[in-house]
C-alpha cells in the first residue's frame, strides 16, 4: 500500500529533462497543497465554529457585536451542564447500547454471509452476492415507512431496541460487500491448504480467514459503527420518549424548545456526540482504507 | 505410506469440456511419480482430484487400498505443497507447520518434536519464529514442505512447487526435494510442466497431453524409447528434430529418404521393425545430441551429413547449431571446439542407432 506513493528519485546526468521535471513536480505539489488547504478550511470551518460556540456563554452567543470567531470569556459551563444532566447521559448510553449491538450483529451476519457467498461456491452464490449489494442501493428514506410498520407490529416502536432491529438492514449489505471483496483477495490455495490440513469450514473461517481479513473486518466495523452512531432519520421517526433517544436526536429534541435554541449546549452536545467516531477513525484510518481498497488491488 | 490407484479417472466441467479423459495409473508405495505436460494437459486437475479439491466426474481413486472418491481432503491423509506456498500469513513458521497437527489434536510435545525434526531436515530451525512475509521464496517453499512433512501423511502432493522460484534456486530446491524424499520415503505425486524437473526427480514420469496419458516410464526409458511423437518432442532439450521423409526399400535394407534426395540407411537391426512401413511417408526423429560432429560417444551407424548452419549458439560446454532442411527447422549439438560458421557447410554425423521413426498417420513411434 505504502509503496505506491513513494516519490521517484531523479536520476542525474543522462536525463536532461530533469530540470523541467522538477518544475512540473513543484507545480503539482503547489496545486495539491492549495487545494488541500482550501478543502481543509471548508471542511473544518463548521466544527471549529461549533467548538468556539460551545465554549461561549449564552450571553456572548446572543451578543451580535464583535467578531463571532473570537471567544471573549471561554467557559466549560455548557459541557458541564450536559455531563451533569442525567437525561443527556441517558442519550449517550442509548447510543452506546444500540451501536454495540448493531455492530456485533452486523459483523457476525456479514462475515458469515461474505464467507459463504465469496468462498463456498454454491448454486446462485453470484446472484445472491449481487443481490446483497443491490439492497444497499435502495435509499433509507424509501425503507422507513415499511420498516415503521414492521417495528410497530413487533411492538418495538419508541424503544431503542427497535433501532437495533432496523440498522442492520443498512449496515449488513455494505459490510458483507466489503468482506466479500476482502475475502476474494485471499488466495484460494489458503483455504485449500487449510482444508487439507484438516480444518472444517468453521475452523477455516475462525483460524484463517478472520485473522487474515482483519483489516477488512475493521473497515466494516467502522462503517457499521458510523451508520449506527450517526443515524438520524430512523430514530427521529421511531423514537418519541427522551428515555429511549440516542444522542443524535436527544440533543436536538431536548435542547431546542420551540424557537429557543440553546446554542452553546447544542454545539457542546454535537461535539461530544462526534467524539467517539473521531477517535475510532483516528486510530483505525489506515485499516479502514486498506479494507476498502483490498478487493481492488488484491492487496 | 501407501500406494495410489487411479482407475478410469474423468474430469468434465460444465459445458462438457473434459480436462481429464479417463486415465489409469498405479503409483507404488514410496514411489516418486511426476506428472508432466504442457499447460492444460490435465496434470494439475488430476493432482487436485487425488487431493480431493476437485470432484471426480467418473472413475475411482484409491489411496492405500481405500477408495477416496467421497472422502473429504482432510480425511485422505495427504499433504500438499502449492505453487504459491499458501502459507498462513498471520502465523509464524512454527505455527504454520504445527497447524495441521493442532487441528488433529496432537499432544503439544509430539507437535513440538515433529516440527523441530522437520525444521532440522529442511534446515529452517533458525526461522521458526518468523512470519512468512519475512522469508525469501526458497525459505517459504521449505516451510510449505515442512508443513507437509510434519503430518507424516500417506501421500505428498506437489503442485508445481518450484515455478515461482528463480532458475538457480529452482535447481537447488529440486535437489532438496529429492533429498527429502530419500529421507522420508513418502509416496509422492509431483506436477510440473518442466521436463528437466520431471526427469531429475522422478522414479517414473507420466507424460500427459490433452487429458490423456501419453506414456508412463522411468526417465531413461522416456528419453530413449518414447512411445509417441508428443513424448519424443516433449522430453529432451532442445527438442527432437522431426524431418518428413519417405521409407524406401534398398537392396535388402531400408533407406530414409528425406525430401531433397538425401538418403540415410536404417541400421540392419531395425530393418525388420520398420519393414511394414516401406514405401510410406514417415517422420524421421533425431535428437540434436545425436546429430553432431562428436565421434567419440557412439561409433555405430554414423552417417555423414552436410548441412549449412543458419544460427550458431555457443553455450560453453557445447554449441548449438540451427539449420533449415527442406523447410524444417532442425538443430544439432556440436563440440565447442568445432569451427562452425553461419553459411558455411558443416560435416555432421547422424547417430542412426538413436533415431526414431514416427508414423505421421498415428503420431506413434514405430
Amino acid at each position: 500500500m505504502s509503496s505506491t506513493s513513494a516519490p521517484q528519485a531523479h536520476p542525474r546526468g543522462i536525463f536532461h529533462k530533469a530540470g523541467s521535471l522538477r518544475a512540473e513536480r513543484r507545480w503539482a505539489l503547489w496545486s495539491a497543497y492549495i487545494s488541500l488547504v482550501v478543502a481543509a478550511v471548508i471542511m473544518l470551518a463548521p466544527p471549529v465554529y461549533m467548538l468556539l460556540t460551545s465554549i461561549k456563554t449564552s450571553a456572548e452567543i446572543a451578543d451580535l457585536s464583535g467578531n463571532p470567531w473570537w471567544v471573549r470569556a471561554p467557559t466549560l459551563e455548557n459541557y458541564l451542564a450536559l455531563i451533569n444532566n442525567p437525561m443527556f447521559r441517558g442519550f449517550f448510553w442509548n447510543s452506546v447500547k444500540v451501536t454495540v449491538a448493531v455492530v456485533s450483529i452486523s459483523m457476525v451476519i456479514s462475515v458469515l454471509a461474505a464467507f459463504a457467498l465469496g468462498r463456498m461456491r454454491f448454486w446462485g452464490s453470484q446472484v445472491l452476492a449481487t443481490g446483497v449489494f443491490l439492497t444497499y442501493l435502495v435509499p433509507d428514506t424509501l425503507l422507513f415507512i415499511p420498516l415503521y410498520q414492521i417495528v410497530g407490529g413487533l411492538g418495538l416502536l419508541d424503544n431503542a431496541w427497535g433501532l437495533v432491529l432496523v440498522y442492520p438492514t443498512l449496515t449488513v449489505p455494505f459490510c458483507t460487500w466489503i468482506m466479500i471483496g476482502y475475502f476474494a483477495s485471499i488466495p484460494k490455495e489458503l483455504d485449500e491448504a487449510a482444508l487439507i490440513d484438516g480444518a472444517n469450514w468453521l475452523q477455516m473461517l475462525t483460524r484463517i480467514f478472520i485473522p487474515v481479513a482483519l483489516p477488512g473486518i475493521i473497515a466494516a466495523t467502522i462503517f457499521a459503527f458510523t451508520v449506527s452512531w450517526a443515524a438520524f432519520v430512523y430514530p427521529t421517526a421511531f423514537i418519541t420518549s427522551p428515555s429511549e433517544m440516542p444522542m443524535t436526536i436527544g440533543v436536538v429534541s431536548q435542547l431546542i424548545r420551540g424557537d429557543t435554541f440553546a446554542w452553546g449546549q447544542l454545539m457542546a452536545g454535537a461535539l461530544l456526540a462526534a467524539l467517539p467516531p473521531v477517535i475510532v477513525y483516528a486510530f483505525l484510518m489506515d485499516y479502514y482504507i486498506a479494507g476498502l481498497t483490498a478487493g481492488a488491488t488484491k492487496g | 505410506m501407501a500406494e495410489v490407484s487411479l482407475r478410469k479417472i474423468v474430469k468434465a466441467y460444465e459445458g462438457g469440456v473434459q480436462a481429464v479423459k479417463g486415465i489409469d495409473l498405479e503409483i507404488q508405495d514410496h514411489e516418486f511419480v511426476v506428472l508432466v505436460g504442457p499447460s492444460g494437459c490435465g496434470k494439475s486437475t488430476t493432482l487436485r482430484m487425488i487431493a480431493g479439491l476437485e470432484e471426480i466426474t467418473a472413475g475411482e481413486i484409491a489411496i492405500g487400498g481405500t477408495v477416496v472418491n467421497d472422502i473429504p481432503p482432510r480425511d485422505r491423509d495427504i499433504a500438499m505443497v502449492f505453487q504459491n506456498y499458501a502459507l498462513y500469513p498471520h502465523m509464524s513458521v512454527y505455527e504454520n507447520m504445527a497447524f495441521g497437527l493442532t487441528l488433529r489434536k496432537f499432544p503439544k510435545a509430539e507437535i513440538d518434536k515433529r516440527v523441530k525434526e522437520a525444521a532440522r531436515i529442511l534446515d529452517i530451525t533458525p526461522l521458526l519464529e518468523r512470519k512468512p512475509k519475512a522469508l525469501s521464496g526458497g525459505q517459504r517453499q521449505r516451510v510449505a514442505m515442512g508443513r507437509a512433512i510434519v503430518r507424516d501423511p500417506k501421500v505428498f502432493l506437489f503442485d508445481e512447487p518450484l515455478s515461482n522460484l528463480d532458475a538457480k534456486l529452482r535447481v537447488q530446491m529440486r535437489t532438496e526435494i529429492k533429498k527429502v524424499h530419500q529421507t522420508v520415503r513418502t509416496t509422492t505425486v509431483y506436477v510440473t510442466h518442466d521436463q528437466v524437473e520431471a526427469l531429475t526427480l522422478a522414479d517414473r514420469v507420466v507424460v500427459m497431453n490433452h487429458g490423456i496419458i501419453e506414456q508412463v516410464g522411468p526417465p531413461q526409458e522416456l528419453y530413449h524409447h518414447p512411445a509417441t511423437k508428443f513424448v519424443a518432442g516433449f522430453i529432451g532439450s532442445p527438442a527432437m528434430n522431426f524431418i518428413p521423409a519417405q521409407l524406401e526399400e534398398a537392396s535388402g535394407g531400408l533407406n530414409i529418404v528425406i525430401a531433397g534426395g538425401m538418403s540415410l540407411p536404417v541400421p540392419p537391426s531395425r530393418v525388420d521393425r520398420y519393414r511394414g512401413h516401406a514405401g510410406k511417408p514417415v517422420l524421421f526423429g533425431i535428437r540434436p545430441e545425436h546429430l553432431t560432429d562428436d565421434k567419440t560417444t557412439d561409433k555405430h551407424h554414423l552417417e555423414p551429413l552436410s548441412l549449412t548452419p543458419e544460427v550458431i549458439e555457443p553455450m560453453g560446454m557445447e554449441t548449438l547449431a540451427h539449420f533449415k532442411l527442406e523447410g524444417t527447422e532442425i538443430s544439432a549439438r556440436l563440440d565447442p571446439s568445432t569451427p562452425a560458421e553461419v553459411g558455411k557447410p558443416l560435416a555432421l554425423l547422424a547417430h542412426m542407432g538413436q533415431m526414431h521413426l514416427i508414423d505421421p498417420a498415428t503420431d506413434k513411434v514405430i
